[in-house]
C-alpha cells in the first residue's frame, strides 16, 4: 500500500488512522518463508510503551508441505496492529494463536489474510480478546481459497470477553471461496464473564479481582498451549490480565 | 457430644426478621432462626418457599437485596461482608447446582481460595505440597481420585460427582458453618450415603454447625438434625425436633404449613 489508508479501507476500518499517519510510510512487511517440508515457529508480543504505536506486518509464504506456528500477543501501546498475509502452497499447514488484551483507550488489532492457493492446505486461527475500560479489540480475518485449491481445511475462531460497558470487540471472519470441495469453518462470539461462576468462586474465598483473573486466565490459556516461548507468552498475558480486573 | 447448659451455648448464626427481595419481589418475609455451635438444623419446605433465596442471601449473592432484618455470624454482622469475606469468616455454601467453570482446575482454584481465606484471617499460606496433602485426604474420604480434582471445576461431572466435589471442597476449606442447599438432589442411594457421611465427618463437631436445606426426609436418615424447621412463604412457620421431618414426609407440607 503506497497511500495512507482511510477507515473506508475494509482492513483499516477500526484502526487509529492518526497513529498510522505518524508512522507512514510503513517499512516493507517482514518476510517469512518456510521451505517445502520444513517446520518453523515464531512468536511475537506487541508491547509498545504507553501511548506509542506499533504496527507489525508479515508476508508469510509456506511452500509445499511446510508447517508454521505463529503465536502473537497484543497488549501494549495506544495503537497496536499485527497484520499477516499468508500464502499456503499444496499441503501446507498454518496455525495462528492470538490473544488481545486491552484496557484504557487502547486499540489493538489482528488482521489476517490467508490465501489457500493450492490444494490440501490447512489453516487454523484461534483468537481470544479481553477488553476492559474503553479499549477496542479487533480481529479481521479473511480466508481466500483459490480456484483449484480443493481439500482446503480452514478454521477461524474468535471469542471476546468484555469487562465493561464501554469496551468494544469487533470480529469479521470473511471467506472468499473459488473451489467446491473445501471445509471452511468460522465462529465469533462476544460475551461477558459468567456472574454465577464469579459468585461461586467468591463464595469459596477468592476476591472479586482474583475470581475474574482466574476465569480470564482460563479463557485465554489454551491459545498458547505448546507455543514456542509458551511460558513467556503466558506470563506476559497473566501480568496484563492482572491489570484488567 | 458434650451437652452444654443453656448459658454455655455458643451462638453461631442469628437471623433476625430477615426480609430479602429480588428486584421488586419480596421472597423472604421476616425469617428468624438461631443456630448454636454443635447443632445441625434442617429447613424443609415446598418449592418457592424461599429456601434457595435464604442460601444466596446468607452467601451474599448479588441481586439478593436485604430490605430489612439482621444476620449475625460468629459475632460479626454478616450482611456487611462481601462473599469472599464471609467465606474467610467461616461460612460455606453448598450449591444446589454447582457451577461448571471450563479451564479452571479444581486444585488450582481450591488452593487459591484456601490461601485467600487464610490471608484474610492472617494465617500463612499453604505450600503446594501441604495443600495437596489436605486435598488428597479429603478427596479419598469422598471417593474421588486426584485426577478428578485436577480437572476443570465441575466440567463433565455427573450430578452426583458435582455434589461429592462440593463436599470435598467443604472438607478442604473446613468452615465453621455449612449451608447446604439441596445437597441431596440428584443423588442415588449410594451417593446419598457417601455425602451424608461426608457431612457428619467434616461438620459434626462441637465448634461447627450445619444448616441443611432440603425437600426430602431421605438425607436426614444419614445426617440426623437436632432441629427441623418448616419454611413456607418466606418465613419459618413451624419448628421441632427430627420427628417433624417424618411428620412432613407423611402429611405433606400443605397440612403442616397451613
Amino acid at each position: 500500500m503506497t497511500t495512507l489508508p482511510t477507515r473506508r479501507d475494509e482492513a483499516w476500518r477500526y484502526a487509529d488512522i492518526d497513529a498510522v499517519a505518524r508512522l507512514w510510510p510503513l517499512a516493507a512487511p517482514e518476510r517469512i518463508n518456510v521451505a517445502a517440508g520444513d517446520t518453523a515457529a515464531r512468536h511475537l508480543i506487541v508491547d509498545a510503551a504507553q501511548g506509542a504505536t506499533e504496527i507489525r506486518q508479515f508476508a508469510i509464504n509456506l511452500d509445499k508441505g511446510a508447517k508454521f506456528d505463529f503465536h502473537v500477543l497484543a497488549l501494549g501501546g495506544a495503537y497496536g496492529r499485527i497484520e499477516l498475509d499468508v500464502i499456503l502452497h499444496e499441503g501446507a499447514d498454518f496455525n495462528l494463536g492470538g490473544v488481545i488484551l486491552g484496557n484504557d483507550d487502547q486499540i489493538l488489532e489482528i488482521v489476517t489474510t490467508v490465501n489457500h492457493v493450492e490444494p490440501g492446505a490447512t489453516s487454523r486461527q484461534t483468537i481470544r480478546a479481553v477488553m476492559a475500560d474503553k479499549a477496542t479489540g479487533t480481529y479481521l480475518g479473511k480466508v481466500a481459497v483459490a480456484r483449484g485449491a480443493q481439500h482446503t481445511d480452514s478454521v477461524q475462531s474468535f471469542k471476546a470477553m468484555l469487562l465493561g460497558r464501554a469496551a468494544t470487540a469487533n470480529a469479521k471472519p470473511e471467506l472468499e471461496i473459488y473451489a467446491d470441495d473445501v471445509k471452511c469453518a468460522h465462529g465469533a462470539a462476544i460475551g461477558e464473564l459468567d456472574a454465577m461462576g464469579l459468585f461461586y468462586l467468591e463464595s469459596r474465598g477468592l476476591t472479586p479481582a482474583d475470581a475474574k483473573r482466574l476465569m480470564l486466565q482460563a479463557f485465554v490459556a489454551g491459545v498458547f498451549d505448546g507455543a514456542e516461548a509458551e511460558e513467556e507468552l503466558q506470563a506476559a498475558a497473566l501480568a496484563k490480565l492482572g491489570e484488567l480486573v | 457430644m458434650e451437652f452444654l447448659s443453656k448459658d454455655q451455648l455458643v451462638k453461631m448464626l442469628n437471623i433476625n426478621n430477615l426480609h430479602t427481595a429480588i428486584g421488586d419481589k419480596e421472597i423472604l418475609k421476616g425469617l428468624s432462626l438461631k443456630i448454636n455451635a454443635g447443632e445441625i438444623h434442617a429447613i424443609m419446605g415446598p418449592n418457592g418457599a424461599g429456601k434457595s433465596t435464604l442460601t444466596y442471601t446468607l452467601g451474599g449473592r448479588p441481586g439478593y437485596e436485604v430490605t430489612s432484618g439482621a444476620v449475625e455470624f460468629d459475632g460479626q454482622d454478616l450482611l456487611t461482608l462481601a462473599p469472599h469475606e464471609r467465606a474467610a469468616a467461616g461460612l460455606f455454601l453448598g450449591f444446589q447446582y454447582p457451577v461448571e467453570i471450563p479451564g479452571v482446575s479444581n486444585v488450582q482454584f481450591l488452593r487459591e481460595a484456601l490461601n485467600a481465606q487464610r490471608k484474610l484471617r492472617g494465617e500463612a499460606p499453604l505450600s503446594g505440597g501441604e495443600f495437596l496433602k489436605v486435598a488428597r485426604a479429603q478427596a479419598d474420604a469422598m471417593g474421588m481420585n486426584m485426577d478428578m480434582l485436577k480437572r476443570p471445576v465441575n466440567v463433565g461431572f455427573s450430578g452426583g460427582e458435582k455434589k461429592r466435589n462440593e463436599m470435598v471442597q467443604m472438607g478442604i476449606l473446613d468452615p465453621k458453618l455449612a449451608i447446604l442447599d439441596e445437597t441431596d438432589s440428584g443423588l442415588d442411594i449410594d451417593a446419598l450415603r457417601v455425602v451424608g457421611e461426608g457431612i457428619n465427618r467434616v461438620m459434626r463437631k462441637p465448634d461447627k454447625a450445619v444448616l441443611l436445606i432440603t425437600h426430602y426426609q431421605r438425607l436426614l436418615d444419614y445426617v440426623q438434625p437436632d432441629f427441623v424447621h418448616v419454611l413456607a412463604a418466606g418465613r419459618i412457620v413451624k419448628s421441632g425436633g427430627p420427628e417433624l421431618a417424618l411428620e412432613l414426609e407423611r402429611e405433606g407440607y400443605a397440612e403442616i404449613a397451613a
